[in-house]
């Protein structure tokens, strides 16, 4: 299991080979990239900026890990989290799952989304054409998460 | 006793910790943030809606009625928007 907060960028098809490391018994691996977009409405975003709390947050991601883990016979798992000045197009999260099927990979990378989005101490704050303003966390996003329990 | 803060409450608020002395009524974190009420309208401004203040003690997420005392390290944040 891999979890990573981290301010750098990372490569999508690195991490994907760091998981696979010379296996050939995966039958299934999931990946979901967050990205940073440059539209939210009607306002066009220059810069987001990701707050966190350092001492809470890769242990709430490792808890989700740990959550899935019990939930789907998952074979392992990648987490990474950035935080600071981030623009569009760039990564904001990637969240890896492999298993020997893809039912469980699929579901386990939403779920891990799901609760990430709501539980994991991450802040956005964006800069657009109007201003700045910090990101007001969605009830829908709350209603995603309570789906799984 | 020291207190974190994070994102919108930090900005609010104009610090990023502070170490106050626990008044002797404050017994819950619900009382705590009625102390801090009273420290000036940037805190008031911070914590107006209940509903948009989340509660941290000693790196575990708690609930307002949750029980603390002088040891407890506590950060306070609005709604998490991670991912």
């Amino acid at each position: 299991m891999r979890i990573s907060v981290q301010a750098e960028d990372f490569d999508i098809g690195e991490e994907i080979s760091k998981i696979r490391h010379g296996r050939t018994d995966l039958g299934a691996i999931a990946t979901f990239t967050g990205l940073v977009r440059d539209i939210h409405g009607d306002h066009v975003i220059r810069k987001m900026t990701l707050e966190h709390f350092p001492a809470m947050a890769e242990k709430e991601l490792l808890k989700i890990a740990e959550q899935s883990m019990k939930r789907w016979p998952l074979e392992d798992l990648t987490i990474i989290h950035r935080y600071g000045p981030l623009y569009p197009g760039d990564n904001i999260v990637l969240v890896i799952t492999t298993s020997h099927h893809r039912e469980a990979a699929f579901k386990a990378a939403q779920f891990i989304m799901d609760w990430l989005k709501t539980d994991a101490p991450f802040w956005k704050k964006e800069e657009t054409d109007m201003g700045e303003h910090w990101v007001a966390a969605k009830e829908d996003d709350t209603k995603k998460r309570d789906r799984w329990t | 006793m020291n207190i974190f803060y994070f994102a919108r409450i930090r900005e609010n608020i104009g610090i990023s910790s502070e170490e106050i002395n626990l008044p002797s009524g404050v017994k819950t974190v619900s009382d705590l943030i009625r102390f801090l009420e009273d420290k000036g309208d940037n805190y008031s401004a911070a914590f107006a809606e209940s509903d948009l203040i989340r509660v941290a003690v000693n790196n575990d997420y708690v609930g307002l009625d949750y029980k603390i005392t002088d040891k407890d390290e506590i950060a306070i944040f609005p709604p998490m928007t991670g991912g």
